[in-house]
């Protein structure tokens, strides 16, 4: 403890240098504007700044792009909370009920809790960083294929215990989702699968359009023939931040998604997508009101918010501790630190201490930037509403095609975001929700390699997944969440079910 | 959505059912196509195996919201009033998708933003102006300029 306590003075004294504060705000600011524009993810915004730390020595470099990572993680559920667009799948559960809060005039609230509870599970991932690095990467080392097809699938039936109506709806748009991720090369044989002849759809569909469409797109189109956004006029600063009752219901949801985000986050492989769907569908079992889930409930803010970013620390544990990128933005800061001459592994901590715990020290930093940074910033960001609907609405039709085109430079992008925006439009109208074709679209690949490995393992024995542990346990406690979805159902009860007495539809 | 309604004087298509159909009839047609793919053994899976386990459980869980949609809201009361504007919001942005790489980025969306403001919400000329080429020239700054995003430009060179 006194050896780690000594390595992050190191780290802090390293981190609290001038020149590396102003890095790491820069990278903060660059990461939140870039995170606000629809379709320019962490992932994008990094890349495009890599080039310009090649000059840069190591640490510095790493503490400018992770700033650019939280910033952009940030960012992003700005625009998620204001108008409905995810800029990456992480942020999508955000959408549900930061959109319904500013609908309700609480944007401010929803904008300051989500900065809070980032900071806070951003805190708590970098003490957990710091302190369980090495015994939690060799854990995350012992998942093989059979335990990630049962994580996925624990992830999907997750959505059947989280939704608030019709069962088969949601499990039908997960598999609508997971078909969608069909689509491109198999990984295993090379096939190239529903592509209809169209070059660009060999690569897959990409989660950016598919969510700008299902979210951004069809939310505008539902409100075509609205005039306003129901806003109060011009909200008072006081307005703009969370009562005291509203931080006291956030403290749970922030704690518990800040444990659940990190546990994920270090998983090898991109599981950690998963943590702010998770979380949310925790928040939703627990309360004691779920019918305001879905309604403007701020716990659906705090959990998913803290979750996905205790996640993004935690998957720097593989990343620093064994050199296994863990996502593609692992994987770009990895070669940002290569591009060095530095492997990153266990050796790292041992061979460069300065820069392993100056990154460390530098996310505590970042965190607070990043704090410092937004809340002011609320109130800007809550005017932009005040723009009227007729000129509000072209605008984001218009960042939304540019945001999916610049993805890839590609049109087919922006097809798809179209595409996926009507048939977003017409499912809602139908009443079925859409976060689970986004989750099924971003497991997709991992799951059918997962399941194919399992069974190649297993000579194409299915026994395989409830003869190791970690597997059978994940898969006992999805399909009891889905058991317990389905209750109601099988138990008809004379008491009547909480999403009829508001208005929902109950589970079938 | 799907809300208990008085009960119908005559039997009426419910909008789970006509939902439910049509992604058992999406499962089909993707268990139609999915049938020019390998399925493989269990041993050795092939490209075709997932396709085909995802198109079933599709298919089943259609049918169950079919089945289970009797108390579904009928297909007749759907309100579609807003369904117009948002099908020409779609043309319009389908029209610049297809004008993007051959009109260019800044002609395109300026002539996308002069479109909705001005004829679709008929506000003042010069704002519609200002807004529009403002628009077009300022991101096409941002993202081609400063973040070095390559946007199509027209064959006019801009």
């Amino acid at each position: 403890m006194v050896e780690t306590l000594n390595s992050l003075l190191l780290g802090f004294s390293v981190a609290l240098q001038p020149q590396i504060l102003m890095y790491a705000f820069i990278g903060c600011l660059i990461g939140t504007l870039v995170g606000m524009l629809p379709g320019v993810g962490p992932l994008a915004g990094i890349s495009m700044l890599l080039p310009a730390t090649f000059g840069l020595n190591p640490i510095i470099a790493i503490v400018l792009l992770s700033g650019v990572y939280y910033g952009a993680m940030y960012g992003g559920s700005t625009t998620s909370i204001l108008i409905r667009l995810p800029g990456e799948a992480a942020s999508v559960m955000t959408c549900v009920d930061g959109y319904a809060m500013t609908q309700q005039g609480r944007a401010g609230p929803a904008l300051a809790i989500a900065a809070i509870g980032s900071f806070v599970a951003g805190t708590l991932g970098v003490l957990g960083l710091m302190l369980l690095a090495p015994t939690l990467a060799t854990f995350a080392l012992r998942f093989g294929p059979p335990e990630y097809t049962a994580l996925l699938l624990m992830g999907l039936l997750v959505l059947a215990y989280m939704t608030g109506g019709s069962i088969p709806k949601t499990l039908a748009m997960a598999g609508f989702g997971l078909l969608l991720g069909m689509i491109g090369i198999d990984a295993m044989s090379g096939y190239t699968r529903f592509s209809f002849e169209v070059i660009e759809l060999a690569d897959g569909i990409g989660i950016v359009p598919v969510a700008v469409g299902l979210f951004g797109i069809s939310e505008i189109l539902m409100t075509a023939s609205q005039q306003t956004l129901k806003l109060p006029k011009n909200p008072s600063m006081r307005e703009l931040m969370p009562s005291r009752a509203e931080l006291k219901q956030s403290i749970g949801p922030i704690a518990r998604g800040s444990a659940v985000g990190f546990l994920i986050g270090i998983i090898p492989g991109s599981a950690h997508i998963i943590s702010s769907f998770i979380s949310y569908g925790i928040e939703r079992r627990i309360s004691k009101t779920p019918e305001r889930f879905g309604h403007g409930a701020i716990e659906g803010v705090a959990g998913p918010e803290s979750a996905n970013n205790a996640a993004a620390t935690g998957a720097f544990i593989p990343m620093m501790a064994l050199g296994i990128p863990t996502s593609p933005v692992t994987a770009v800061m990895i070669a940002a630190i290569m591009v060095h001459g530095i492997a990153p592994g266990p050796m790292l901590i041992a061979q460069q201490p300065e820069l392993f715990w100056g990154f460390v020290a530098s996310m505590y930093v970042g965190n607070v930037v990043l704090l410092i940074l937004n809340l002011p910033l609320v109130g800007l960001f809550v005017s932009l509403l005040r723009i009227p609907y007729a000129y509000l609405y072209p605008c984001i039709l218009a960042f939304c095609i540019l945001g999916c085109y610049s993805v890839s430079n590609s049109v087919v992008d922006v097809w798809i975001m179209l595409a996926m925006g009507g048939i977003g439009y017409t499912l809602r109208k139908f009443g079925f929700d859409l976060a689970p074709v986004a989750l099924g679209l971003v497991l997709a690949p991992m799951l059918e390699l997962s399941l194919r490995q399992s069974l190649a393992m297993s000579a194409g024995n299915y026994a395989i997944f409830i003869e190791r542990p970690i597997a059978v346990t994940m898969l006992g406690v999805g399909l009891l969440m889905l058991l317990v979805s389905l209750k109601p159902l099988l138990f008809k009860s004379k008491q009547k079910d909480w999403r009829s007495t508001v208005g929902l539809d109950e589970p079938s | 959505m799907t809300q208990p309604s008085d009960p119908p004087a005559k039997r009426q298509l419910r909008s789970d059912q006509v939902s439910g159909l049509m992604l058992a009839a999406l499962a089909l047609y993707v268990w139609w196509m999915n049938r020019a793919y390998p399925i493989g053994t269990l041993a050795e899976p092939g490209p075709g195996y997932v396709p085909l386990l995802l198109a079933i459980f599709m298919g089943v869980m259609g049918v169950l919201v079919a089945l289970g949609g009797g108390k579904s809201e009928p297909l007749a009361a759907m309100e579609w009033t807003e369904a117009k504007r948002a099908f020409a919001l779609l043309v319009a942005c389908g029209v610049a998708a297809f004008a993007l790489e051959r009109l260019g980025y800044r002609i395109t969306m300026a002539a996308l933003l002069i479109f909705f403001l001005g004829v679709m919400e008929r506000r003042k000329p010069m704002m519609v102006a200002a807004v529009g080429i403002g628009f077009a020239l300022i991101t096409y700054y941002l993202f081609a300029t400063l973040l070095r995003v390559p946007l199509p430009v027209s064959p006019w060179g801009f």
